[in-house]
């Protein structure tokens, strides 16, 4: 393998692109080389992944980015408008700079994104694809308590959860991937089904790998590129409810930068200082829109079932 | 099973009038059985998990009704009183019955049974919600066609816009936009809550309350000012979570009338000399509407959970609101009560669009 990699340019292409792989690892980068090939060619997914590079970029380089500290208070400061005094979107009522607490923000953002994507779908695979595999009661038990949870209005139950943790970043997190887990555990346990009978399945139990090993090596892979669109398709809706958490005053608390909260206090000023509430609202409407256009056009290279849709 | 030779065999003319006629209510009766059995499962579920929030919470009850100067004697028998001594599954067997009598227990914040507070606010949400949906529905499935129709043209990538735009938006900040925009700068509609306050004061008076929603009242009580002044408060409303509605409705009316104009039927049809408009709206929409259903009624249940961040934004006096201050007023009777309400509401809109279905799509049977 190493010889291969350490080839010039030219021929890393031909390796990615031959139509006889000469290892397991070739077929799966020939299997994403091309994959990836049919998402950039798609305009609205190469617009979806700068969106969402830019706001990785962001969060980790958010002190050069940013033109001052984003809890730096300078009353003489308040609410100037975008553009005045070198404040880029204004100041908000404490005169802060607001695009340097959108870009502090982008932080937060990304860590809900990332603690909610790791752990709801994780759950939901592991719940599905057992009770897929297993069967029986298990199953019957396991997609009850999924059915019950996906019949509940998600926000309300976040609301609630949050109610009894008491607000606050952590517990919003938690309360959106306890509520977020069940549609993850269905379309698992739906690709688990399709697979189960399969000869490969029944080779595999032949040569005596138990129920975990045929879960974890030889079901679970097969659900990854449904689930990982899913949670790309998901994770706009994620953004909305934790800034929706936020906004009520229930998400992250002051004076941490997020932008849901920053709406919240920018409302009472909306009508005399419109920047205040409108400039965070639209890095929600950007970044969301970004993981929309990203999802949407994964689901047409990795499902071509459901393209066109 | 004196005829196994039909049991096996679909195709035998007993079987057929069978599938055609008689036992075609016994079967939806059978479907009924089933959905009604896993709505008793869910709601079950719903109340587990409420109940769960409630002994969650790092407060105590008991302590916050007597105070933290209380003798222990004192606290133990305000415990006793409220139940909280006796084992988990007799408490939750209390709330249980508690709750299927209506009873969710006294708000600390209005001071009144939530039971009542729920019922002066659950009609506000559903006007909201249910003119949201008309709107969503009456604009949306036109819409979903015409860009249907037009795949890949300019009408379908306008409309997908819109769709995405609808997805990506957080509903309270359109809600601010729309208000700073028609309210602020234009004057055109009426600001936040129900009515002007001048309105307000003399409601009791003016209005006779039928139903709780202000629309209908006012119109049944003649009172035209109130009526008209009404509707320009829940204009704005409307539109912001109609337009969520239409961007759901659209997009799926859009895929389901792709799917319906690949089919046979619609050649055959446009072979036989069929107008294209009536091949179009009458030939697959009429098809078309069939999952659409569905897709209105999830639309419907999610417009009543979304109306939480709507109403704090228009200051609209419904359920969301009231959960809401309930909240922030640690008011955990109020807040649960008002769950287990909108998730009932939620659930039961779910099965109806099983139901729905089943009865409008013959194959669903």
């Amino acid at each position: 393998m190493s010889e291969t990699v350490s080839k010039p340019a030219g021929s890393v292409k031909a390796w990615l692109t031959s139509d006889t792989p000469g290892s397991r690892l070739q077929a799966r980068a020939i299997n994403l080389w091309f994959a990836w090939s049919d998402l950039v060619r798609n305009p609205l997914a190469v617009v979806g992944l700068v969106i969402i590079t830019l706001l990785i970029l962001m969060a980790v380089f958010a002190p050069l980015i940013a033109s001052d500290p984003p809890n730096q208070q300078n009353l003489a400061d308040r609410l100037m408008a975008p553009g005045a005094g070198g404040h880029l979107l204004g100041t908000d009522e404490l005169g802060r700079d607001i695009w340097s607490r959108i870009v502090y923000g982008s932080r937060v953002t990304l860590q809900v994104v990332a603690l909610v994507a790791l752990t709801a779908p994780v759950f939901g695979l592991v719940v599905g694809t057992v009770a897929g595999t297993i069967g029986g009661w298990t199953d019957r038990v396991l997609m009850r308590i999924t059915d019950i949870f996906l019949a509940f209005p998600r926000l309300i139950l976040a609301l609630a959860f949050v109610a009894a943790l008491g607000p606050g970043i952590v517990n919003a997190i938690f309360a959106i991937a306890l509520t977020a887990w069940p549609p993850y555990a269905r379309v698992a346990r739906a690709e688990t089904l399709s697979v189960r009978r399969a000869d490969y399945i029944a080779a595999a139990r032949l040569q005596g790998a138990g129920t975990l090993r045929i879960i974890t090596g030889h079901i679970m892979p097969m659900c990854l590129s449904s689930v990982i669109i899913r949670v790309t398709l998901d994770m706009a809706g994620i953004i909305l409810t934790a800034a929706g958490l936020g906004f009520l005053g229930l998400g992250a608390q002051p004076p941490l930068a997020e932008w849901g909260a920053m709406i919240s206090t920018g409302r009472q000023y909306l009508l005399s200082h419109w920047w205040v509430a409108t400039m965070p609202g639209l890095a929600i409407l950007i970044v969301s829109l970004g993981f929309n256009l990203l999802g949407d056009s994964l689901r047409d290279v990795l499902d071509p079932r459901g393209a066109q849709k | 099973m004196s005829h196994s030779n039909t049991a096996h065999d679909p195709a035998t003319a007993e079987e057929e009038s069978a599938i055609a006629g008689t036992s075609l209510l016994p079967r939806i009766a059978g479907r009924f059985g089933k959905t009604l059995f896993s709505l008793v499962v869910t709601l079950f579920g719903l109340l587990v998990v409420t109940f769960a929030i409630a002994r969650l919470v790092p407060i105590d009850p008991a302590l916050a009704v007597v105070g933290p100067r209380a003798t222990q004697a004192q606290y133990e028998a305000v415990r006793a009183e409220m139940g909280l001594d006796r084992p988990i599954p007799v408490q939750f067997a209390t709330y249980l019955g508690d709750v299927v009598r209506g009873d969710f227990g006294r708000s600390n914040l209005t001071a009144r049974p939530v039971i009542e507070d729920v019922r002066a606010a659950f009609p506000a949400t559903l006007e909201l919600a249910t003119l949201a949906t008309v709107l969503g529905v009456l604009l949306g499935v036109p819409a979903g066609v015409v860009s249907a129709v037009n795949q890949g043209r300019w009408p379908d990538h306008v409309l997908r816009v819109v769709g995405l735009l609808g997805y990506s938006m957080p509903v309270f900040w359109l809600g601010l936009i729309a208000l700073l925009i028609f309210y602020g700068q234009l004057g055109w509609v009426g600001g936040p809550g129900r009515l002007d306050v001048s309105y307000e004061l003399s409601y009791e008076l003016d209005v006779t309350a039928y139903t709780g929603s202000i629309l209908i009242d006012s119109a049944l009580s003649g009172a035209w000012d109130v009526f008209f002044n009404a509707i320009t408060h829940i204009a704005l409303p409307v539109f912001v979570l109609g337009y969520f509605s239409l961007a759901y409705i659209s997009r799926m009316t859009r895929s389901f009338m792709l799917e319906q104009l690949g089919q046979e039927y619609v050649t055959a049809a446009r072979v036989k000399g069929v107008p294209e408009r009536r091949v179009v709206w009458v030939h697959a929409l009429g098809n078309a509407m069939v999952p659409l259903i569905t897709v209105i009624a999830l639309s419907y249940a999610a417009l009543l959970e979304g109306s939480v961040l709507t109403e704090t934004v228009f200051a609209w006096p419904g359920l969301g609101l009231y959960i809401t201050q309930a909240l922030f007023a640690a008011d955990l009777n109020a807040v649960l009560g008002g769950t287990v309400v909108i998730g009932v509401a939620f659930i039961v809109l779910n099965l109806l669009s099983d139901l729905l279905y089943t009865v409008v799509d013959p194959r669903a049977r």
